[in-house]
């Protein structure tokens, strides 16, 4: 596997001096650049199984380090520390402490496929970076992101119901999410919005707020939705090392990060 | 497009999906009016339900599976139906996955035959139905010669940017169709859209930026970074002389839409260009009014824009 030392080095691992002479030579500045020695004690052996019991990412055994992920990346072209090849390298080698440094960004990934496109060994990097922020989430590592909150909220109504009805999901996600809904640029798309609509269509928009679509007979379907999902997040949270599930909504209210 | 098809398309099942009932009414509306006006017929899907959307699979990749696959099973047995059409690309993606899952992946298919039983309907499988997009469903039930012989108020030269977006080509393997020989679309350059506003008298643009990401699936949740990257598909549409962006996809469009005015309230970046659905365009060359297509309905206000050249 090539190995992308390059990505490891730390600037404060760096050091160099103004100015140093050693036996004679003038080495300064550049000539004197060293690379600290590295340690590393934590390797976390079970990671890469860990990661990879989360679905998405059954298939990162298959990496193979080419990097056309990372190199057709959205996200990656707006931030390069955004970088799915080297996150796959890290979790397969067990380098936890590595990966933690980017914690707070890999739930960024926008889904937009072009590295599922691109990877030429059906790895999935897409489904990766999900589980990868999903992983973070359930070890603790880092709060439940404002997209998996997006993520549940959907859920939920979905499971629930059969539909989404968009006001209402917006409304709960900006509340979760410590937002308030009197942005400038929200009210100016909603004054856009009001300019032209014919009263027909507020009335009905209004109608579907209060009455929230559902699909006719989906009791049935809800409870079978609902069974598989518990035993899989139970069967998830034992893939991990952890206790049974014992979140509540007010649990996950008080995760929710503030952006 | 084989003829087959011609007659196969004329009457499918059609999946609107919640956004269609919310935010892109005006997709729905028009998608509707061209199907009219083009004499196609379109069969809702009963008692449909939610795809899953880009928000589902990260709960649980199999459910959304099989939200998908109950909507196709709806379509094949309760409606007998055989081609289910999807204008939403969100729906239309799942229900490709779900049918590609179904077909290669045992255990997707263990997980909706029970969950479809404990539901109390009948399983989905693999072949019962063929999804298409409504862009499939016009190039191949009335195709590019039909169209130019229908259209009454041709498009005038308009310039067109195509917006196709993520979900409508990638991944590349649930579309076993797509780059297929002659004919068939591509997943790298996507041109259906760009084929069928030509025949109706657009001007496509040259625009590099067709399946680049909107960033819908974060639209919310990191809306700067959604900003930014429809701020980068704006400009270069402007960059290549487009005065209209078309979009085939309600997440797409209001994406674009609400982003456009979030770069310009927030960030002070301001662009002009017009947003616009493929089926609203159409509908105009085929001599419908703007009201029956719900342009007054978009956020991005293009009113003033169609009349000054003569289009509504």
């Amino acid at each position: 596997m090539p190995i992308h030392e390059k990505s490891l080095i730390r600037p404060e691992d760096l050091k160099t001096h103004e100015q140093l002479v050693v036996e004679g030579v003038d080495v300064s500045g550049h000539w004197s650049t060293f690379i600290q020695t590295r340690v590393i004690a934590d390797y976390n052996e079970a990671l890469e199984e860990e990661v990879a019991a989360l679905p998405g990412a059954e298939h990162i055994h298959r990496c193979w380090q080419c990097g056309s992920c990372t190199n057709a990346c959205t996200v990656n072209a707006l931030n390069p520390d955004f970088n799915p090849r080297f996150w796959i390298y890290l979790v397969r080698l067990g380098m936890q402490s590595e990966l933690l440094r980017d914690k707070d960004i890999i739930w960024q990934c926008v889904s937009c496929n072009k590295c599922t496109y691109a990877c030429p060994r059906d790895v999935n990097p897409e489904g990766v970076m999900k589980a990868l922020s999903h992983w973070l989430e359930l070890k603790g590592h880092t709060p439940k992101s404002p997209s998996m909150i997006f993520d549940e909220e959907f859920s939920e109504q979905v499971i629930r119901r059969g539909r989404i009805e968009e006001g209402r999901l917006i409304q709960r996600f900006f509340k979760r999410t410590g937002q308030t809904l009197n942005q400038e640029w929200l009210v100016e798309m909603v004054r856009r919005l009001l300019r032209h609509l014919p009263l027909a269509l507020l009335a009905r928009l209004g109608l579907a707020r209060l009455l929230a679509p559902r699909s006719r007979g989906w009791a049935a379907a809800r409870a079978a939705i609902q069974d598989y999902v518990g035993a899989q997040q139970a069967r998830q949270r034992r893939a991990l090392g952890l206790g049974e599930r014992l979140e509540t909504g007010a649990a996950d209210a008080a995760d929710t990060t503030q952006h | 497009m084989s003829d087959d098809k011609t007659d196969k398309y004329r009457r499918v099942a059609y999946y609107p999906g919640c956004a269609l009932e919310g935010t892109g009414h005006a997709y729905n509306r028009s998608t509707r009016q061209v199907g009219k006006a083009l004499g196609l017929d379109l069969v809702e899907v009963s008692d449909w339900n939610c795809c899953g959307a880009m928000e589902v699979k990260n709960i649980d990749p199999k459910i959304q599976t099989y939200l998908s696959s109950r909507v196709m099973s709806i379509a094949a047995n309760r409606m007998g139906m055989d081609v289910v059409m999807a204008p939403c690309n969100g729906c239309y993606h799942n229900l490709k996955k779900a049918e590609y899952d179904l077909a290669h992946d045992p255990a997707s298919a263990e997980v909706v035959g029970r969950l479809s039983a404990k539901a109390g309907h009948d399983a989905y499988r693999a072949g019962q139905v063929e999804t298409i997009h409504a862009l499939d469903w016009i190039k191949a039930a009335i195709g590019e010669e039909g169209l130019r012989q229908r259209v009454r108020n041709g498009l005038k030269g308009l310039r067109v940017a195509n917006y196709y977006g993520c979900m409508y080509t990638r991944p590349r393997h649930i579309f076993p169709e797509k780059d297929a020989g002659p004919g068939s679309e591509s997943t790298f350059e996507p041109h259906f859209m760009d084929d069928l506003l030509a025949a109706a008298g657009a001007l496509n643009v040259e625009f590099p930026l067709k399946t680049a990401c909107c960033g819908g699936a974060h639209t919310l949740s990191d809306s700067d970074t959604s900003t930014k990257l429809v701020l980068n598909i704006l400009r270069a549409a402007e960059t290549a002389g487009a005065e209209v962006i078309a979009t085939e996809c309600p997440t797409c469009h209001s994406g674009l839409e609400m982003h456009q005015i979030r770069a310009d309230r927030k960030f002070g970046h301001k662009t002009q260009v017009k947003i616009i659905y493929f089926t609203q365009l159409l509908g105009l060359a085929l001599g419908l009014t703007a009201r029956q297509l719900g342009l007054h309905e978009n956020v991005s206000d293009s009113l003033e824009l169609l009349a000054a050249k003569g289009l509504t």
